[in-house]
């Protein structure tokens, strides 16, 4: 497929790692962001070829991992009410709320959908208008546009049984939070580079001045993946701290225009709780007073649930790249992709899944705590 | 999920800037999507398709000169693929 299988050219991979790693002169630490990110570096053995020059921390961007425990419950309620059908991505089915998972809540006779797209729940609900559609919007700037295109579409159709539950989530506070963090080791980011297509990247460039750290816009092949490291390594090495596109087919520095036109019409920055890192100050978007007639906790009040003990999942440690997979007790044996504690291990992009997909399974223990690494 | 998979624009089916939509080719097999992101889109460019909208159109040049750039760390080979087999 092209622009895919020249990328993953194990020639071209092959000269950049050996260029990677005569450029370094010491070990960095660099964080992916994206999930999709995590599991190309482990599937292609990017992680182990570079373990002597770099060490990856995985971030938080798997937005079905992020979205919280009581939104999850609340779908499931939704899905339980007469007349509603709840529609959303397959990663969302398995991931444990505190009260279950749609996938449960599902078997027990709610109705629960999965689509690729919101505008695929769009179609369901104009072909269904006995019913009330609603989806259940998660992702991160990547996915907005059409969420965004799926409420402009129905007020112009006149689709009035349609409606969403808003799960969606921004990266960059993420990232703000985690270099803020105390015990924060990341030196340098991979940005994650279609969240940029979207959004663009001119707003890192505050972001790399204020905690001088470079952010590199990279994507998912593993040619733009060793591609952004080798950049990344190149501006520690010099000691810069920049914002810098590794992937120009894809991304402008300003974005896609008319997607963030789609958005900034029906969405609005909100502060949002993050499963594993807690309440994030503008970290999520909800829809604008305006469109308020397709807000599904509008227009199908409810109480909350209360709210029950966590487990021993350690899921917030691994989404802020404290711990690696296998350094929690659960990995392996009580939580595994069969029987998931968190949702790391459910997502198709949480690292936890990929950990255990791909068999690093075990830690290096010999190696000091700060640059222990997982195989 | 922000996989995106590049595909290309074979067939624009309505062009209104809220429902415009496309035939868009990948490895051959053709899907309807959304293209209300990509409006300046041409027949035969490559998009990128998420969640059944096109995210972005993929710039060629600068795909061929990075391309061309990567291929000069080590020993030039051959060109940059031109078009899918299909």
């Amino acid at each position: 497929m092209k622009y895919v299988d020249e990328f993953r050219d194990a020639n071209t991979v092959d000269r950049l790692l050996d260029a990677l790693r005569r450029r370094a002169t010491r070990r960095w630490t660099i964080m992916e962001v994206c999930g999709g990110q995590t599991h190309s570096l482990l599937r292609y053995g990017i992680d182990e070829a570079l373990a002597d020059v770099i060490e990856l921390i995985h971030g938080p961007g798997c937005p079905v991992c992020v979205t919280s425990a009581e939104l999850i419950d609340n779908a499931m309620e939704l899905a339980k009410l007469p007349d509603v059908v709840v529609i959303t991505f397959g990663d969302m089915l398995r991931v444990p709320g505190q009260h279950g998972s749609l996938a449960l809540a599902r078997a027990a006779g709610a109705r629960v959908r999965t689509v690729y797209s919101p505008l695929e729940a769009l179609t369901f609900a104009e072909k269904n208008p006995q019913v009330q559609v609603v989806f259940f919007a998660v992702g991160f700037e990547t996915t907005t546009p059409a969420t965004a295109l799926a409420v402009l579409q129905a007020e112009r159709r006149n689709i009035t049984n349609f409606s969403l539950l808003v799960a969606h989530v921004r990266v960059q506070p993420a990232m703000e939070l985690l270099l803020q963090a105390a015990d924060n080791r990341v030196q340098a980011f991979l940005a994650a580079g279609h969240v940029c297509a979207v959004v663009g990247y001119a707003s890192y460039a505050e972001l790399c001045r204020r905690y001088r750290v470079p952010v590199v816009v990279t994507g998912f092949e593993p040619v733009d993946l060793v591609t952004g490291l080798a950049a990344c390594v190149e501006q520690l090495e010099a000691g810069r701290f920049d914002v810098e596109n590794c992937y120009g087919r894809s991304v402008q520095a300003a974005g896609n225009l008319h997607a963030t036109r789609l958005v900034d019409a029906v969405f609005e920055v909100c502060d949002r709780p993050w499963r594993g890192l807690g309440d994030l100050p503008s970290g999520g978007l909800r829809l604008r007073e305006a469109w308020k007639h397709f807000d599904a906790e509008h227009r199908f009040p409810r109480s909350p649930l209360p709210i029950l003990e966590t487990t021993g999942c350690r899921s917030g440690d691994v989404l802020s790249g404290r711990i690696k997979p296998p350094q929690c007790s659960a990995f392996g044996s009580q939580c595994t992709p069969e029987h998931p504690l968190g949702a790391p291990m459910v997502s198709s992009e949480g690292a936890c899944a990929a950990y255990f997909h791909y068999a690093r399974t075990s830690c290096d223990t010999t190696a000091s705590p700060a640059t222990i690494e997982c195989r | 999920m922000c996989l995106g998979v590049p595909g290309k624009l074979v067939a624009w089916l309505d062009r209104d800037p809220l429902l415009a939509r496309g035939q868009v080719e990948f490895d051959g097999i053709r899907h309807e999507c959304h293209l209300a992101c990509v409006p300046e889109a041409e027949i035969g460019d490559y998009v990128v398709v998420h969640a059944g909208i096109a995210i972005s159109r993929i710039d060629g040049v600068e795909a061929e000169r990075l391309w061309r750039e990567l291929r000069t760390i080590g020993e030039a080979t051959a060109p940059m693929p031109a078009e899918d087999p299909s």
